[in-house]
């Protein structure tokens, strides 16, 4: 490309560059100012005195967060969770994707199995309805009610059965050829060239099983089995308006202990912060989510 | 024949254990639909409960603030879709007139994040900032000499608090498809732009949004489907009863109806409709992707 600059063209890439500095300064600040509040002396935070670095710096939000019962009893059922529920993801979705994957030639019934994933991405029964299925099949208050429902994620699985389809069609054959059969097939030479985008896939099945909170608050019908988002819900967000008058709304929000729930909102986000660069990495490599595809 | 099944028998086998857990759990709520139709009581169950035909449909039409709910609904998610759709192309023209290279993955770095947090998470930040007494935002109000607000809590400023964080979670994300339609613009008609004189500002209305365009057009076809999602995580994590007036939408409403006050054919009936809504704008605007955009997703 022809290198030219003229002076408006600097003065342009000056405020570009401003401008895109400010924006993601605006959208990361925010974390940020959390923490510094969950670090922060109580009469500081409370008074308003925490900007982007803590004031009157200690712990005692976090040794008070990570000493309620409630708290580590959450953190335990969302363990468990992903325990349970990425392997299972996993497992059913590399194997639907991987039949799917085939020509029509190949799998006869492909087309029909494709269209009856892709309905549900369509239509749905809508919160009710799912709401009497998970009740009928006896998955209420049990962990199974935050894995099973949710076992299948067509986006996930079309977005593996793509990255199948792009395999060279030679390397199949080769093991074909080699007498191996389908599931010889799958795991000696599908899943290892596939490791990367599999990767990927199971962090974000981490990231949504980390994130889900729905699910806790509606299929457990007692607090002890929430997982730790439904358990934050409840005490971050879900404050009681119902029975106060406009008057004591201002009040409720001083009373509020702010470096606690900070201390809260901070340790939910870990976990995430800490995966993040190896999901990003995949965005950085032009690879578009289950996005354009020809 | 005999030979081809058993060539394929491994495919089906595969395929089930996934095939089953969306039959039950994705299929059978769309049989549990029968229960828009009832005076459904659990104890009986889908099969004992009696039939009262358009009885839920006619109810929920006369509930005092359907109206406002359809309207909330759509105010939201109209202004969700539209500023959905400038911010990240803009962003992204901008990105893509940056060359220093670690600067832009900074950037990308940044403004991907918020949309791998939860509303939970969210929601507690934007509670925080935008508190009356503590929150930095009214901080600012004050020191500019202003009176604080609290935001969340009033009808007038609800709405805006919802679109403009649902931007802040977002637009990052969403940038990724034009920063990737942009990468699969021909430079060489950068070039020949360069040598017919035109500057920056040219090429970029010249050549950069033509380019995008059928990415454009796509997006806005595909958020089509979206009129009615208004984004319940969002607006459950924010709201209260004080701004149900500007903020209740269909899917709080549906919660509330459906598993606070127990009357579940009547919810059922609510998102029946909504997905019914949801479904013929979906198919409409695939429609639309693929003449305009000639997109298919499968």
């Amino acid at each position: 490309m022809v290198r030219y600059k003229s002076s408006s063209r600097r003065l342009f890439e000056i405020g570009n560059y401003a401008v895109l500095a400010l924006i993601s300064v605006l959208c990361f600040f925010p974390i940020v100012h959390i923490l510094a509040i969950s670090f922060s002396s109580s009469s500081a935070a409370t008074a308003g005195k925490v900007g982007l670095w803590p004031v009157g710096f200690n712990m005692k939000s976090y040794s008070f967060v990570i000493s309620q019962p409630a708290f580590l009893k959450s953190l335990g059922v969302t363990l468990q969770r992903l325990l349970l529920g990425v392997p299972i993801n996993m497992l059913l979705g590399v194997l639907a994707a991987y039949s799917l994957s085939k020509e029509t030639k190949d799998f006869r019934f492909r087309t029909v199995y494709v269209w009856l994933f892709v309905l549900t991405m369509l239509f749905g029964g809508g919160l009710i309805p799912t709401y009497m299925i998970v009740m009928k099949t006896g998955l209420l208050d049990s962990i199974w009610g935050l894995v099973i429902p949710s076992a299948v994620n067509v986006f996930n699985v079309v977005l593996i059965l793509n990255f199948f389809r792009g395999l060279p069609k030679e390397l199949l054959e080769a093991s074909f050829m080699d007498g191996a059969n389908h599931w010889k097939t799958l795991m000696r030479i599908v899943i290892p060239v596939s490791l990367p985008v599999l990767a990927t896939v199971t962090l974000f099945t981490v990231v949504f099983h980390w994130n889900e909170w729905f699910s806790g608050l509606i299929y457990m019908n007692s607090p002890q089995k929430y997982p730790l988002q439904s358990y934050m819900q409840t005490v971050i967000v879900n404050k009681d308006f119902t029975r106060l008058s406009v008057a004591n709304l201002t009040l409720l929000a001083e009373v509020s202990d702010r470096t606690v729930k900070a201390a809260q909102i901070f340790l939910g986000t870990l976990p995430i912060l800490l995966v993040y660069p190896f999901i990003q990495r995949y965005f950085m490599g032009g690879i578009v989510m289950g996005s354009v595809k020809e | 024949m005999l030979k081809l099944m058993k060539k394929e028998l491994p495919l089906h086998l595969m395929v089930w254990p996934a095939l089953v857990i969306v039959l039950i759990y994705s299929y059978g709520p769309m049989l549990g639909i029968v229960i828009a139709f009832q005076k459904y009581v659990p104890a009986m169950g889908f099969f004992k409960s009696k039939w009262v035909g358009w009885d839920n449909f006619e109810y929920l039409l006369h509930l005092p603030n359907i109206w406002q709910v359809v309207g909330n609904t759509i105010y939201i998610s109209a202004m969700k879709i539209i500023a959905g759709l400038i911010v990240p192309i803009v962003v992204a023209l901008l990105l893509n007139e940056v060359r220093i290279h670690a600067f832009k993955r900074s950037v990308q770095t940044l403004v991907y994040l918020p949309h791998f947090l939860s509303w939970v998470i969210l929601g507690g930040i934007v509670v925080d900032l935008l508190s009356p007494s503590t929150g930095l935002v009214n901080q600012l109000i004050s020191w500019f000499g202003g009176k604080p607000i609290f935001f969340v809590s009033n009808n007038h400023w609800f709405p805006f608090i919802l679109v403009s964080t649902d931007i802040w979670k977002e637009f990052g994300f969403s940038t990724i498809v034009y920063l990737a339609a942009l990468t699969s613009i021909n430079p060489a008609l950068y070039e020949a732009a360069v040598m017919d004189g035109a500057n920056r500002m040219r090429q970029t209305w010249h050549i950069t949004l033509p380019g995008l365009l059928p990415v454009i057009i796509l997006m806005a076809t595909l958020s089509l489907g979206n009129v009615l999602n208004a984004g319940f995580d969002q607006v459950f994590n924010l709201y209260s009863p004080v701004v149900y007036q500007s903020g209740d939408i269909l899917d709080t409403l549906v919660y509330r109806l459906g598993l606070i006050d127990y009357q579940y054919s009547v919810a059922t009936a609510v998102g029946l409709l909504k997905s019914i809504v949801s479904l013929i704008f979906m198919a409409g605007s695939y429609v639309l992707a693929y003449r305009f955009a000639n997109y298919r997703i499968f």
